[in-house]
């Protein structure tokens, strides 16, 4: 990767390789290959019983999915003013933790960031998954969920009746769907070269017919190189503005409407900052606990996870910002319904959701000011998971006690969940866990060919200017 | 294709040979593949023979239909069992009457293919006047009930109508001695002709009448005043001051829409006059009832503490002779009085004195001598001849001697018509213990309820819908006519009456009309065609062709005899905490007596004041609630004497304090499937000497807890802060500055970003909903359940929070928690021509109508609830679960067919009632596009509104009622300021205080 040595030598003094221990480029291939390449019986037991739980939650999901649907809405706790209480909470809350992986691969790449290349593969494999599960959440909130094709523009034979492009959730529908394609061509992209090189250390049959199958023919040659870096950028570039667009049309849901809390503008920025912070955190939980369960110290090092931590402060203090620019338009707005929504917000009958998305998001992240705070592993452990607690909460307030007191106080109600919504939560993070799980055993779970690029950087560093243009 | 054609050019390996002939090819193989596989196809694909095929096959269709032509030439008739101009699908209303606790109201029931479908009020009948109580909606489910007695009981054991029969005749009744019949509130001519016939067969025989809830007091007490047996009649529009001693004659105490009708007229604003002829309403209570919530002041008193009020009342405006003492009572008490004095004496002849059938009969007496006093007897309330129902023993306390003629084994055959005395008898006549010693006790009853399950013989009773009969009311008769033969088998009282006397008419049917017939033709006449028209025309009106009502007497009270019975009476402690807390017993106003208890319609319509729905609540005031330790959905033991209850509190604001109000008819233990063990029976508190109000009960907290379910605040007890939602003014405001309630809220000009659409054409749909003339009744609220086939979700789900009723009736309270008022606030779909649920639905299955209906496609709804979520005032009800899955299978019978039943996963709302829309619509089309008359269409929330509270027409029509109401200051459009435009609006409520205490 030519890019890599242009790396200045300078920098280098400060910042230490974002690469350790063995860099060779054999030693890179052998560590993230053997991963996928180990015998069965070679895979710790470690990994195998976390599979065996996360397939147990998954299946939990399944058999709420399924009880829901041959039940209806009703057995969840959703009610008469709270049309949408977790399920759209967690359709957001994953919508928005599947931000990072874009965020990570795309506009990082953009920008040159080479720290991202132990991390993007993952991050991009978690956005996918996350989506997953976002999407089970709109597919199964509707009380007819045979009917959801609906939603879609493709001719039906029921009623012949085309979609309300009026409604934000067509947008959702075309903002999801189209953030779903163009992250799996992203993430596929950037798998081709590592699927290659796994297929030609491939020892078994199976091996050789699936990575033969996924590498399209890849030889490594220049020209496939110059390809694959344009279509990388590419989509890169495709993929940014859908960063953006993702979260503001989901946030559209919300601000487009009249219900005080939700009818505000400031909701798409505010949205996709969340999400960029909940994505940043998520990301930070699933690296810390597969860096040690597959030993990546010396590829995940904590410059890299203090980076992350620094987006986490800056974007955790952008979300707090929203929220106190809020309750200064509610005051501002001179606007009743909205005074008592934000009052009622902090200090109504859901004070503690409340207070506790200002101290997960807001408070905490606060203390990564602190150097030695944020690149000690355990603190940004707990604070990651925090975090993603926070965010949940964030969109529960947001949607759910918005709805709880609206205009009319004769309507005004509280949202009590029940086991289903609980178990159907809980079994989402078994398919996201399960799926990842999967994804670390039987793929690349980091981009080899990337993180060759920035390896070694200091046996490249004497490399002149010139030597960019010679590849040229 | 022909297969000679793809003859292959080149060889194609081995041949392939079907037999010898093949081979050889010979001619006789060549025959028989011609005659196998001979094709006729290509023929008919010649043009000519496919022609002539064509040709044969239709003149033979022809000759065919021909021959069929063969009818006999003489005039037949088919042999089927139609009704003559019957129309199958077709809906037709026929009038009918109800009776509830002794009142009387004229019905008009829709029909679909003989089966009632819905129940409106009768324009005719003066206790209608059109409308119907939400009760009367709700008992056309009682008919559907699928837990009703459907079979005869002898012993608990399966028996017949026909052993019934047998045993009828072989019981030797002699003179008559051992026999007693016990029945409900009699109002029907004709039972009591066959009364009267009855007990002159058997001189010996008595008749009772007991039901829980009786007005035997106000004829008592009328009759103590005049010294004849005369009962009051009250004109409540007539009065322009109205004082209420407890009454709650907006809700429970009476259960015609009569008072709310005439008193609702009063509030009805259309004009400067009408302002100054606005009515101002006094109530003095206990429980926070209805009347009290319309009322322009209120005090509040325990119950017992009234009659000192009434007396004090009495005092100072100078009706008892020789007595001057007052009682002030408190400040407050004293001032409320004072003032009330004042404005009663200003109001004159306009003014009127009522009390409640819960008071005692000196309180009855002493509201005539105030009447009296003031003027306004023969206005506003008038004395009539006590109708002959009132003639017989009655009450609680004729309860009470039947049943100690049963314990002492005088009564060896008891006949109980109806009711369910062992379940409402007080408690201390022990009625069901010494039910047990009666010989041969027969029981007709509705429902195998508990009364049931102790008599000897339980026989199916016929729901009044099913029957013949007849009622009368202030001189005005019905018939009561059947339109749907007895689902379950059911007689009626009359017949099992004209069964046990051996009468000739054995027949309900027979016994009503020869009744009639023979009343119209005069003694010893007999009755001819004329009065077969009188009948047909009666039935057809639903009153009885020449009834007229009963005149007014001029009488003059006795008021020494009145003052002599002050005098004897008590001294009371006037408002003072002695006597320890007290308890009050009113009818359920969802389960009255506890007779609609297995009815999930009334069960789930919440409570006009609590809100309270699927049982009731030992309500107190929240001082009281300090005071016995017990706060919201805590359980505590009631006793007094040796009885004991248990009940869950439930605050109350402004409620009497030391006082626990309970509902009766709760806390059923043989019931259906629907209201077993609802709620906490009071009855075993309740004793002859003690109906309605008792002192000095103990009540200790239990330490358990108990989930209401309630249709508001769900628990949250949260001040409301100030919305222009529900808008209300002084008329003095008004009348200075009309434009104040528009300037409630500030709209400013507002921009849609989605082109305007006009409406300038043609209907365009539009309600106006008066608070002034609301009362807050819910008869809207069933009649809707009714028209519009809303399910019934249990409790369960009413704490989720997802009952489905499409209007449906807010109640805000406004001042103090110890003092405050009450308001009520219908809420059917605002119809938004800027619909905030339209632009958000996905699959464009709600969308708005060219005629402004904001329309709800059901096929198409997906469900994904986003429409009810932008709904700023929450009336779109989702169906989270199938709500009709555990329907009883009749219960598809009460259903409109005009309206889809719903199944999960999708949405509802109210329609403006479409289904009554289109078929006037069509109905205008077919009679050639004619245009629609105002009032033409009324939805069914309009149509039986007491109040007329509710109008709804074309808002196009500058003409129409609705137009003309919209036009009004006082109509306003709730969150206007969101550019939502409601169809529906509001004219605001004008109060008319007392200057004097209103300071």
């Amino acid at each position: 990767m030519s890019l890599a040595v242009r790396q200045d030598p300078a920098l280098l003094e400060t910042n230490p390789p974002l690469v350790q221990g063995k860099t060779g480029y054999h030693d890179i291939t052998d560590q993230i290959s053997s991963i996928v390449e180990a015998d069965t019986f070679e895979t710790p037991m470690k990994y195998w019983i976390a599979l065996g739980i996360t397939s147990s939650i998954m299946v939990l999901l399944l058999c709420m999915l399924a009880y829901l649907a041959l039940t209806g809405i009703g057995v969840w706790g959703n009610n008469r003013p709270i049309g949408w209480a977790w399920d759209i909470t967690n359709f957001v809350f994953w919508i928005g933790i599947g931000h990072a992986g874009t965020l990570i691969s795309a506009i990082l790449f953009l920008f040159r960031q080479k720290w991202r290349t132990s991390i993007n593969r993952s991050a991009e494999a978690m956005t996918l998954f996350a989506v997953m599960c976002a999407a089970i959440f709109p597919l199964f909130h509707t009380g007819r969920p045979w009917r959801a094709y609906w939603l879609f523009p493709v001719p039906n034979t029921d009623l012949n009746i085309w979609q309300n492009f009026r409604s934000p959730l067509i947008w959702d529908v075309f903002a999801v769907n189209t953030y779903l394609m163009v992250s799996i061509l992203f993430w596929f992209t950037g798998l081709v070269p590592d699927v290659a090189t796994l297929r030609d250390r491939a020892v078994t049959k199976v091996r050789q017919w699936v990575f033969g199958a996924l590498s399209l023919g890849w030889r490594g040659s220049a020209r496939h190189w110059r390809h694959y870096e344009a279509a990388y950028l590419i989509l890169a570039g495709v993929s940014t503005p859908l960063v953006l667009s993702v979260h503001s049309v989901v946030s559209f849901d919300f601000a487009t409407s009249v219900i005080p809390g939700w009818h505000t503008t400031i909701f798409p920025p505010y949205f996709v900052a969340g999400a960029i912070f909940s994505g940043f955190a998520c990301v930070m939980t699933l690296l810390l606990i597969a860096r040690w369960l597959l030993n990546l110290q010396n590829l995940i090092t904590i410059k890299h996870l203090e980076n992350m931590n620094k987006i986490i402060l800056v974007t955790g203090s952008i979300v707090g910002y929203a929220y106190a620019c809020e309750f200064f338009i509610a005051w501002y707005s001179g606007s009743i319904y909205e005074k008592f929504t934000f009052w009622n917000r902090a200090f109504g009958p859901y004070w503690w959701a409340a207070w506790s998305m200002y101290s997960c998001n807001v408070f905490i992240p606060q203390l990564y000011w602190f150097k030695k705070l944020r690149t000690n592993l355990w603190v940004m452990f707990i604070i990651s998971i925090t975090t993603n607690i926070g965010m949940w909460f964030e969109r529960f307030v947001i949607i759910a006690t918005s709805l709880t007191r609206d205009y009319l106080p004769s309507s005004w109600g509280y949202f009590h969940p029940t086991w289903v919504d609980m178990c159907t939560f809980l079994g989402t993070f078994g398919l996201f866990f399960t799926l990842f799980l999967l994804f670390a055993r039987f793929l690349p779970m980091i981009a080899i060919s990337e993180v060759k690029g920035v390896a070694a950087v200091e046996r490249h560093s004497f490399a002149p200017e010139t030597a960019t243009e010679e590849v040229h | 294709m022909s297969l000679v054609s793809i003859k292959p050019k080149v060889p194609s390996g081995p041949k392939y040979w079907r037999s010898l002939d093949h081979l050889a090819n010979t001619s006789e193989f060549r025959e028989w593949v011609g005659r196998e596989f001979s094709s006729e196809a290509p023929l008919m694909m010649d043009g000519n023979s496919r022609r002539t095929v064509l040709k044969m096959m239709a003149a033979s269709f022809g000759l065919a239909g021909l021959t069929a032509c063969r009818r006999p030439v003489e005039h037949i008739f088919p042999n089927s069992k139609g009704v003559v101009d019957y129309v199958p699908g077709q809906k037709y209303n026929y009038a009918t009457v109800t009776s509830l606790a002794g009142q009387v109201a004229g019905l008009v029931v829709e029909t679909y293919d003989g089966r009632p479908t819905k129940i409106e009020g009768n324009p005719l009948h003066p206790n209608s006047l059109g409308a119907a109580t939400a009760l009367a909606q709700g008992s056309l489910l009682n008919l559907y009930d699928p837990d009703r007695s459907w079979k005869v009981l002898q012993g608990g054991a399966d028996s017949s109508w026909e052993k019934f029969e047998a045993f009828a005749k072989s019981m030797n009744l002699g003179d008559g001695s051992g026999l007693r019949f016990l029945s409900e509130s009699v109002v029907s001519p004709s039972l009591m002709a066959l009364r009267t016939a009855t007990l002159k067969k058997f001189p010996k025989a008595k008749w009772v009448e007991y039901e829980s809830f009786q007005r035997t007091a106000g004829r008592v007490g009328a009759t103590m005043a005049f010294g004849q047996p005369v009962t009051p009649q009250t004109h409540f529009d007539k009065a322009k001051v109205i004082l209420g001693l407890d009454s709650d004659f907006l809700g429970l105490d009476w259960q015609t829409p009569l008072p709310t009708k005439q008193f609702s007229s009063r509030r009805h604003i259309a004009s400067e006059e009408d302002l100054d002829n606005i009515n101002r309403l006094y109530a003095v209570e206990s429980q926070f009832s209805m009347t009290g919530a319309n009322a322009d002041h209120r005090i509040r008193m325990r119950g017992s503490e009234v009659k000192q009020f009434a007396i004090d009342l009495a005092v100072a405006l100078g009706s008892i002779p020789g007595m001057n003492v007052l009682n002030n009572g408190s400040d407050r008490r004293a001032k409320f009085l004072a003032s009330a004095v004042k404005d009663l004496k200003a109001a004159g002849k306009d003014a009127l004195v009522i009390t409640s059938p819960r008071q005692p009969p000196i309180v009855h007496a002493l509201a005539l001598l105030m009447n009296e006093t003031l003027g306004s007897l023969g206005n506003t309330i008038e004395i009539v001849k006590a109708a002959e129902e009132d003639r017989v023993e009655s009450g609680p306390e004729a309860l009470k001697a039947l049943s100690g003629e049963m314990s002492s084994g005088q009564v060896s055959t008891l006949v109980m018509l109806g009711g369910n005395p062992v379940y409402t008898a007080p408690a201390d006549t022990q009625f069901g213990t010494n039910l047990a010693k009666v010989a041969t006790s027969i029981h007709l009853g509705y429902d195998p309820n508990e009364t049931a399950a102790m008599s000897k013989w339980h026989l199916p009773e016929a729901h009044y819908l099913e029957s013949w009969g007849d009622a009368v009311s202030g001189g005005i008769a019905s018939i009561q006519q059947p339109m749907i033969e007895p689902i379950f088998g059911g007689r009626t009282a009359s017949e099992i009456v004209a069964l046990i006397s051996g009468s000739k008419d054995v027949k309900a049917h027979d016994i009503v009309k020869n009744y009639w017939l023979a009343t119209w033709a005069g003694p010893g006449e007999k009755s001819g065609t004329s009065h077969q028209q009188q009948w047909q025309k009666s039935l057809n009106d639903g009153i009885v062709a020449d009834s007229k009502p009963v005149e007014g007497l001029k009488l003059t009270a006795d008021a020494k005899k009145i003052a002599a019975a002050v005098a004897a009476e008590p001294k009371p402690v006037v408002n003072q905490s002695g006597g320890g807390i007290e308890i009050a017993f009113v009818p359920s106003s969802q389960v009255w007596d506890g007779r609609f208890a297995n009815n999930g319609w009334m069960q789930e319509c919440p409570d006009p004041m609590t809100k309270l729905v699927w049982g009731n609540a030992a309500l107190v005031s929240g001082a009281t609630a300090a005071k016995i330790k017990a706060g919201d959905g805590q359980m505590i033991t009631i006793s007094r004497g040796g009885a004991k209850i248990q009940a869950a509190v439930l605050i109350q604001p402004g409620h009497a304090d030391d006082c626990i109000t309970i509902a009766l008819g709760y806390g059923r233990t043989h019931c259906g499937r629907v209201g077993k063990d609802v709620g906490f029976d009071a009855g075993p508190l309740r004793t002859t000497d003690a109906m309605w109000y008792a002192s000095g009960v103990e009540v200790t907290p239990t330490g358990e807890r108990f989930v209401h379910a309630t249709t508001q605040e769900r628990g949250l007890a949260e001040h409301l802060n100030e919305r222009p939602l529900y808008r209300e003014v002084n008329v003095s405001d008004y009348k200075s500055n009309p434009k104040v309630i528009e300037e409630m809220s500030e709209v400013p000009k507002l921009h849609s970003v989605y082109p305007e659409i006009s409406y300038a054409e043609g209907n365009q749909w539009g309600m106006a909903i008066d608070l002034g003339a609301c009362t807050g009744c819910n008869a809207c609220v069933v009649a809707c359940q009714a028209e519009n086939n809303t399910p019934v979700v249990g409790k369960d789900q009413v704490i989720r929070g997802r009952e489905m009723h499409w209007i449906r009736m807010d109640r805000y309270y406004v001042g103090s928690e110890d003092e405050p008022r009450a308001v009520e606030q219908p809420l059917p779909c605002m119809q938004c021509e800027n619909a905030p649920c339209e632009n958000v639905c996905p699959v464009a299955a709600t969308t708005h109508s060219p005629e402004g209906l904001n329309d709800m496609v059901y096929n198409r709804c997906v469900g994904t609830r986003y429409c009810a979520n932008n709904c700023p005032f929450k009336v779109r009800h989702f169906n989270f679960l199938n709500f009709h899955k555990n329907d009883p299978e009749i219960h598809s019978m009460v259903h409109n067919p005009d309206v889809t039943v719903r199944m999960r996963g999708v949405m509802e709302k109210c329609t403006y009632c479409v289904q009554r829309i289109q078929e006037t619509k069509i109905q205008a089309k077919v009679e050639g596009r004619r245009p629609i008359k105002d009032g033409e269409i009324k939805t069914a929330c309009q149509q039986t509104c007491p109040a007329d509270a509710i109008v709804f027409g074309n808002i196009n029509d500058p003409e129409s009622k609705v137009a003309k109401l919209k036009k009004q200051e006082r109509n306003y459009a709730m969150l206007a300021e969101l550019d939502i435009r409601p169809r529906t609006t509001y004219l605001a409520r004008l109060r008319n205080p007392n200057p004097e205490l209103e300071a």
